[in-house]
Formats: C-alpha cells, sequence, structure tokens
C-alpha cells in the first residue's frame, strides 16, 4: 500500500530506503528529504507542549498533489517515513499506524541482531520481507 | 580478469577447494604446496598447469586469490575436457564437469572419480568409501605406491589437519556433524566389505564409527556441495582414518563421537570437502525423502552444547550476542550470511541465544560452511522448544526430534533463574514463573521480561492474571479459568454469585452461555473499571473461541486493541489491574506441577474448581495449570505464539508473551494481552463493533492436545490478523488518550490560574 518506505537514521542520514520501483525512486528520495524538515518541526513542537511523553507516530507530514507522506519517529530519534499514493483513500490512519509498528517491531529486531552495528544500512531479509509486505501490493 | 559464471555444483565445488587450500585463511592462497598438488592431481601437463595459472592472472598476483583460484578450476576443467584454453572459453562453455583430481594412484580412486561424475546413487559409495576407510584398506587398495603415495599425501594432509585445528574451532567442528544419507552407510559398508578384505577386524569396529562418521558427512548433505573429486578423498581419508580408527579402536564409537570432534574436526572438513560434493545430488534426493537435512543429530547436538557450555557454563542461560558474535565470527563466513542466520535462530528476538537457538545457529553455520544455502525460514527442527516438561503430551511432530528434546528438557526446569526479573516482580509468582518459563523461556528472553518488568512490573502485576490464563487443555478447563477469572475480575466490582455456584455444576455449554451472559454484564459495566473489564476478556475471549460469539470480542476487542499499544502503553492499566493482580497472585504458587495438571482432566475440572468464596484461588490454579497443560502439549505452538506476541506487540506487549504460556489458540494471546494492559478510558463502541465483526469472522480455535501444527499455525495468522486490527484500535484509542490528556493539562493550567485568585 505504501508506494516508499524509508528509515532515517538519528543523524538523518537513510538507513534503509525502498520505492516501488516502476516508479521514478529518486523522486521519492528527494521527498523523504525534504520530510525530514517537517519530522523535525514536528518533534520539536511536541516536546515544547507536553514534556513528558512523545506520541511517536506523527501523522500526515504533508500532502502533495500525488501522495502523502507520513512519519513516524523513535525514542532514539530514528525516523520511518511512508509515502502513500494519494489516490489510495482506503488507507485509514491505523492502518498507517499499524504499518509503522510492524516496521518499528522489525527494526527492532534488526537492532537486537549482534551482527548489525547501528548506523550501518539495513540488510535484513526479514526487515526486506516485511517492508515488501507493506509496498504496493495490488501495484 | 573476465567476469566468472559457475553453477551452483561449480561455485560449492569451488568454493571448498579454495577453503582446502586456504590453510592461511587469509583468503588467498599463495602457490603453497596444496595448490600446486591439487593441479598436479589434475593430471594435466604441466606447461597446461602454467598456462592456466597465467590466464588466471596468478602469476601477475603472485597468489591464488578466490576468484582466480576458481578461474583455474574451470579452466583445469575445460581442459580435462580436452577443450583449448581460452579465457572466453570461461563462460562460453556450457555443462562443463567439474575439475577432476586424480590423486590417488589406484584405481579405486578413479573409480570413484567417475563414479562422481555420475553424480548417482553410486556416489554414496564412493563417498562413503573415501571418507571412512581404514588405513588398512587403504594401504590394500593403493597398490601402485601404497605406502609412498599415501605418505605424502598423508603429509600433505596432516599438515592440513594441524592447520586447520588452529582454526577457530567453531570451524572445523562445524563441518563434522552431520547427518549421513541413508545409503551411504550402507554403501560404505559394502565398499568396506569389498575393499577390506583382510580388514575384516577393522570392520567391525570402523563400521560404526564409519556409519556415525557417513552420518556426520550426510548432514552436510541438503547443501550439494559438488564433490571436490578424488582428490581430497585420497588424501583426507587416511590421516583421518588412521587417527579415527585408532581413536574408536580405543573407545566405541559412538561414544567416540563427542571426543572425536576436536581431532576429527580436521578430518571431517578435509572429508567433507570430499564426501560434500558425492553426495551432492544423492544427498537432496536422499535428505528429502529420508529424513530433514536441518535435523540436529545427537553427536551433533552434543558438541553444540559443548560449545554453548565454553561461552556459557550454564546450560540454562542465555550468550549474549556479543559473545555469540565473537563466536561465529571465528567461523569466517560473511558478517550478512552470519547476521541472516542470527535473524534465523534467535527466535525470541530477544538479542540472546538459547542453548536452543544457539545450536540452531551453530547448525546453521555448519551447514553454511558446507555450502548449503541458508534456508529463508528456521527449519521446523531446529525450531526452539519451548517446553520439554511430558513429552507424553507432546504434539506429535516432537517425536521427530529425539535428540532435540534431551537438551530443553534439561534446560527447561532451569531456565527460571534466568527470569530474576520477573521473580523479583512477583515473588508469589516465582512457581508460576517457573511454569511459565518451561514453556515460555525459549520464547522469552530474559531482556524480553526486563522489559516488561520495566514497563509493566511496578504497575501492572495484573498481568498475574494473565499468566494463569494460558493454554487450556479442554475448553471446560478453560471455561472454569475463565469463570474464574471472571469472578475474580467481577468481584471486585460486581460480584457474580450466581456465576460462582455455576460453573461446576452446569455443562460446558451452559456455563458458557452463562459465562457468556455474566460477561455481558461484566462488559457492561466493565468499561468504568478495568477490573471487571479485564477479566471479561478471558471469559469473552474464550467464549469466543469456543462458540465464536460476537459480543464477546467487543470487550477483548478494544483490550487487545490496547494492549497491543506497546511502545504507549500507560500505567494505567496497571493500576487498575493492580488490585485484581494480588488476589490471584498469591494463588499461583497453589498451582504446579504438570502431574497435577495432568489430574485435571476434562471430566475433573469441575470438580476441582474451587466452589467457594476463593474463586480466585481455584481460577489461579486452574489457570497455571492450563498453562502447563498446554505448554506441554503446544511447545512448539507456544513458541510460535511467543514468537507472534513478540513480534506484535514489542517492549511491554512481548512481555505478557513470555509471563503467560503462550497460549495455544489466538484467544490465548488474546486474552492475555488483554488483561494485560486493560485500558480504562471509554473505548469507543463503534470501535469494539468493528473489532467484533473481524473476531467473529474468525472461527474458533480448535483446542485439541495433538492439535495440529498446520492449524495452529492457521491460529496464528488469524491471531496476527486480529492483532492488526486491534493495534489500530488501539492506536486511535491511544489518540483520545492524548487528546484527553492534553484536555486535563490545560484545564489543571487554568485551574492553576484560578487558585491565586481563590487563595486571597
Amino acid at each position: 500500500m505504501a508506494v516508499c518506505i524509508s528509515v532515517i537514521a538519528k543523524e538523518n542520514y537513510p538507513l534503509y530506503i525502498r520505492s516501488v520501483p516502476t516508479q521514478n525512486e529518486l523522486k521519492f528520495h528527494y521527498t523523504v528529504h525534504t520530510s525530514l524538515d517537517v519530522v523535525e518541526e514536528k518533534i520539536s513542537a511536541v516536546g515544547k507542549s507536553l514534556g513528558d511523553q512523545r506520541e511517536l507516530y506523527l501523522g500526515l507530514l504533508y500532502p502533495t498533489e500525488d501522495y502523502k507522506v507520513y512519519g513516524y519517529v523513535t525514542n532514539s530519534k530514528v525516523k520511518f517515513v511512508i509515502v502513500v499514493d494519494s489516490s489510495n483513500t482506503s488507507l485509514r490512519d491505523n492502518e498507517i499506524r499499524s504499518m509503522f509498528r510492524k516496521l518499528h517491531n522489525s527494526f527492532t529486531d534488526v537492532m537486537c541482531n549482534p551482527f548489525h552495528t547501528p548506523g550501518d544500512t539495513i540488510q535484513s531479509k526479514a526487515f526486506d520481507g516485511i517492508v515488501s509486505g507493506m509496498m504496493v501490493q495490488a501495484g | 580478469m573476465e567476469s566468472l559464471t559457475l553453477t551452483d555444483y561449480e561455485q560449492k565445488y569451488y568454493s571448498d577447494l579454495f577453503v582446502y587450500c586456504d590453510t592461511d585463511n587469509t583468503k588467498k592462497v599463495a602457490s603453497n604446496g596444496r595448490v600446486l598438488d591439487l593441479f598436479r592431481a589434475a593430471q594435466l601437463p604441466s606447461e597446461v598447469v602454467l598456462q592456466i595459472t597465467e590466464l588466471c592472472g596468478a602469476t601477475r598476483l603472485g597468489h591464488f586469490g578466490r576468484s582466480q583460484f576458481y578461474i583455474a578450476l574451470k579452466l583445469i576443467a575445460i581442459a580435462q575436457s580436452g577443450l583449448p584454453l581460452r579465457v572466453e572459453s570461461l563462460n562460453s562453455v556450457k555443462d562443463l564437469p567439474l575439475p577432476r583430481f586424480v590423486l590417488g594412484k589406484n584405481e579405486a580412486e578413479a573409480r570413484h572419480a567417475a563414479l562422481y561424475t555420475d553424480t548417482d546413487g553410486l556416489f554414496p559409495a564412493s563417498a562413503a568409501a573415501v571418507m571412512p576407510r581404514p588405513p588398512g584398506w587403504v594401504i590394500q587398495n593403493k597398490k601402485g605406491p601404497p605406502a609412498s603415495t599415501s605418505l605424502p599425501v598423508h603429509e600433505v594432509v596432516q599438515p592440513l589437519a594441524p592447520s586447520i585445528e588452529p582454526q577457530p574451532e567453531p570451524t572445523s567442528p562445524v563441518v563434522s556433524p552431520h547427518q549421513s544419507p541413508p545409503t551411504s552407510p550402507q554403501s560404505w559398508r559394502k565398499h568396506k566389505r569389498q575393499a577390506s578384505g583382510g580388514n575384516a577386524d577393522r570392520q567391525p569396529v570402523v563400521a560404526p564409527a564409519g556409519a556415525v562418521w557417513t552420518h556426520f558427512r550426510e548432514a552436510q548433505a541438503a547443501g550439494a556441495v559438488p564433490a571436490e573429486g578424488m582428490w581430497p578423498s585420497h588424501s583426507p581419508p587416511p590421516p583421518g582414518q588412521e587417527s579415527w580408527v585408532s581413536f574408536t579402536a580405543d573407545t566405541p564409537p559412538s561414544s567416540a563421537i563427542p571426543g572425536m570432534h576436536p581431532s576429527s574436526a580436521q578430518e571431517s572438513t578435509t572429508i567433507r570437502t570430499v564426501a560434500s560434493g558425492a553426495t551432492a545430488n544423492e544427498m537432496q534426493r536422499q535428505t528429502s525423502g529420508y529424513d530433514d537435512p536441518w535435523k540436529i543429530t545427537d553427536e551433533q547436538r552434543q558438541y553444540y552444547i559443548n560449545q554453548f557450555k565454553t561461552i556459557q557454563p550454564d546450560l540454562n542461560g542465555f550468550i549474549p550476542g556479543s559473545s555469540a558474535k565473537e563466536f561465529f565470527t571465528k567461523s569466517k563466513l560473511p558478517i550478512l550470511e552470519l547476521s541472516h542466520i542470527w535473524e534465523l535462530s534467535d527466535f525470541d528476538k530477544d538479542g540472546a541465544l538459547t542453548l536452543d537457538e544457539f545450536c540452531a545457529a551453530f547448525h546453521l553455520v555448519v551447514a553454511r560452511k558446507n555450502g548449503y544455502d541458508l534456508p529463508e525460514k528456521l527449519p521446523e527442527s531446529l525450531m526452539p522448544k519451548l517446553i520439554d516438561l511430558d513429552d507424553s503430551a507432546e504434539v506429535p511432530d516432537q517425536a521427530a526430534d529425539v535428540g532435540y528434546s534431551g537438551s530443553p528438557v534439561e534446560v527447561t526446569p532451569n531456565k527460571s533463574p534466568s527470569m530474576p526479573s520477573l521473580n523479583q516482580a512477583w515473588p508469589e509468582m516465582n512457581q508460576n514463573s517457573e511454569q511459565w518459563e518451561t514453556f515460555s523461556e525459549r520464547s522469552s528472553s530474559s531482556q524480553t521480561l526486563t522489559q516488561f518488568d520495566s514497563n509493566i512490573a511496578p504497575a501492572d502485576p495484573d498481568t498475574a492474571i494473565v499468566h494463569p490464563v494460558p493454554i487450556r487443555m479442554t475448553p471446560s478447563k478453560i471455561h472454569m479459568q475463565e469463570m474464574e477469572l471472571k469472578r475474580t475480575g467481577s468481584d471486585h466490582n460486581h460480584p457474580t454469585s450466581p456465576l460462582l455456584s455455576q460453573p461446576p455444576e452446569l455443562s460446558e455449554e451452559a456455563s458458557l452461555s452463562t459465562s457468556m451472559f455474566v460477561a455481558g454484564n461484566a462488559v457492561g459495566d466493565g468499561y468504568s473499571s478495568s477490573d471487571s473489564y479485564t477479566s471479561d476478556q478471558e471469559p469473552i475471549t474464550r467464549q469466543r473461541s469456543l462458540s465464536g460469539t460476537p459480543l464477546p470480542t467487543q470487550s477483548s476487542a478494544p483490550h487487545t486493541g490496547h494492549r497491543s499499544e506497546a511502545e504507549v502503553v500507560p500505567g494505567g492499566p496497571a493500576a487498575l489491574t493492580a488490585s485484581t493482580s494480588p488476589q490471584q497472585v498469591p494463588q499461583q504458587p497453589n498451582f504446579a506441577d504438570f502431574s497435577q495438571f495432568q489430574a485435571f482432566a476434562a471430566t475433573d475440572q469441575p470438580s476441582s474448581l474451587p466452589e467457594d468464596d476463593i474463586h480466585s484461588e481455584p481460577g489461579q490454579v486452574e489457570k497455571p495449570s492450563e498453562g502447563a497443560g498446554p505448554l506441554r502439549t503446544v511447545k512448539s505452538d507456544g513458541q510460535v505464539d511467543e514468537r507472534v506476541p513478540a513480534t506484535v506487540s514489542s517492549a511491554k506487549c512481548s512481555g505478557s508473551g513470555p509471563l503467560g504460556p503462550p497460549p495455544k489458540p489466538v484467544r490465548r494471546r488474546l486474552k492475555s494481552e488483554d488483561e494485560l494492559r486493560p485500558e480504562d478510558e471509554a473505548p469507543g463502541p463503534q470501535k469494539s463493533n468493528i473489532i467484533a465483526a473481524v473476531l467473529a469472522t474468525q472461527p474458533s480455535i480448535p483446542r485439541s492436545v495433538g492439535k495440529d501444527k498446520k492449524s495452529i499455525q492457521a491460529s496464528i495468522r488469524r491471531n496476527k490478523e486480529t492483532n492488526t486490527v486491534l493495534a489500530r484500535l488501539n492506536s486511535e484509542l491511544q489518540q483520545q488518550l492524548k487528546d484527553l490528556l492534553e484536555e486535563r493539562i490545560s484545564l489543571e493550567v487554568q485551574l492553576e490560574q484560578l487558585r491565586p485568585f481563590s487563595h486571597l
């Protein structure tokens, strides 16, 4: 259902980025990059108001005419960005949340792998499988 | 140097040869004796060999890198086929036979070489023959230059053995323990008979050892490593044989196996290279038809256990990720593959390896070293089993892993010490946690538990309630537990006396309907109180499983939804359930043994249920016992369930998984999770309806003890789907909670502002 899924490290470099290959991947890379600004803004804003626990799910970062970008930040400032097609109107907010949750769980599993050093690009087949499952299945 | 495309067999064959030649483990092979011997064994004219070395670029580099080595091997194959040596022929020649290296001067070897190229059932004979050949036989068959040729080979091999020895231990032993193809021992014996006419005395000694040995070899089978040709076969066996035979002569072969590992490691490495290629084709056929190539034999298992002990003396403890990383890095596999192996073997995803996980990982490393491709999913025989309490009640597929279950059993009971966090949190629950541990230890690591504790323990003793709810043996039992739970929960808010007396009397169905009714009431009232809500979960979910009614699902759904929101779950639920938990926690120690559990036949359920006012106690007793039973029966299922909970609900939620025996069917886990995280905010009824609709579509989970694994997996899938839905609900509710909290904060701020005026 997603068109592009990416994992951004704390230092704002991509750990993992995967798009539906049929489309222009560079465009999605650019979109994800620009969405980082929105993510930063949301993080700082939320921190001021509540101060205690910040919601991990950031929600819709910004919509464009073609697609919508959703964000999710973990407590260690690792960001997940999902780009979905705007034409896919059936996607509810909860579904996006569940996608992020699955991503987060898979990411945690990857981090638990002692052979994976944090900061490396993610090269886990299990993670790839999860992401592929979330990508546009119906094309 | 043009790129080289190799077939699978070639790839494996060449890599084995390279490993064989790579004595320094530097990934490049100098033009040392072994390489030269190898090329000499190809029986090509020396000028051809020189040309090959030149073509592959080794002369330029001064040594054989892996690619040069492979190119050289391919060129050798080309040359042996009589084709002109051209660089472009490297990739253009199709169906090139593997290069043959014949060191042996006897016709037997040549025969074996021929057999090898046939890649047929004959090979096992040759493979078996080459491997466990008693020295006597070797001497006999080497008519030509018996001593002389064997000696140099022997010398060549002997240096190999010591050179291998310094290698990290995991590497060589890795090779040894493998199952042998069923036919190989037979062919081996046959070969022995024909080969060692005068070795009758040795035969009995060697035969069983050889069988074991081939047993080792077999394990490598599935990977279809191309045979190394006869060359390796010739050299390794003599030294291997001698040392091995002498060893076996001293001690019974079977018992010698574990001890053989260190010494046999080297031989196994060489022999493996011999056998592996041979066994490729027929091994595949045999293993697929005969036994699971991923199965760990007893000897292998023993070896793995010994290795485990070197890292972690406590067999029930964990190997932390860092130690495991060092250990497996010694095997010199690429980090990516090791990472994949870790992903496969760390079943509970806790970053640490239990004994079973370690054995699975080790086995995968062994297989990979032998050229087998790593599977995408962990093979069943490698899956860590949760409990081995009572194998009699186990699922049938347990029987396949006889050798496997031995260690889990011993590991199981002692695992509880590894869950200190859990024990600290609920001292009364120690016994219970032990029980859980038995089944859940594999699935849940201390890390998970610790996580769970930090999140839940302080605030949510109610998890104790969850635990008892585990897998139920029979519907009536579960129902009884539900009743107990319901009673327990409802005691806080609205005691349902009719319910108390009813369970023992009512039939299962009747009580179900009653409890459902009660549950319905509780649901209505329970929204305000998490306790009853929690208790409702269980019976509701159970009933749902039993009767599949949508009603229970409604109430259970929100809970599950809440619960699955692992990271954001507030401590609220814990506080709510705290009141119920203390009541139940003390009960748990009552529960006890699996023998007791066994006594809990379905018919005994009602009678065993406490009819007193102390409803919670019996409930506790029931639940833990239920947990114990299902634990036993659902070992693998539970483990999978544990995996699922761990996957779905990270952090805290996963804690509920380990704490409660992996719920056999979907319902169980739902329930435990529900109770784990009851939400105190008013759940959206509309969401409940949605959830109910989703859950209602799911068929009731069969609960028979001997449940089919497929159905378990199906139930797991359903459970996952439900979890997804509930997770969504949870997130929505979380959002509501956030909004409410914000409102509250703003109101408090206003209040603070107004306060000075009121206190003037």
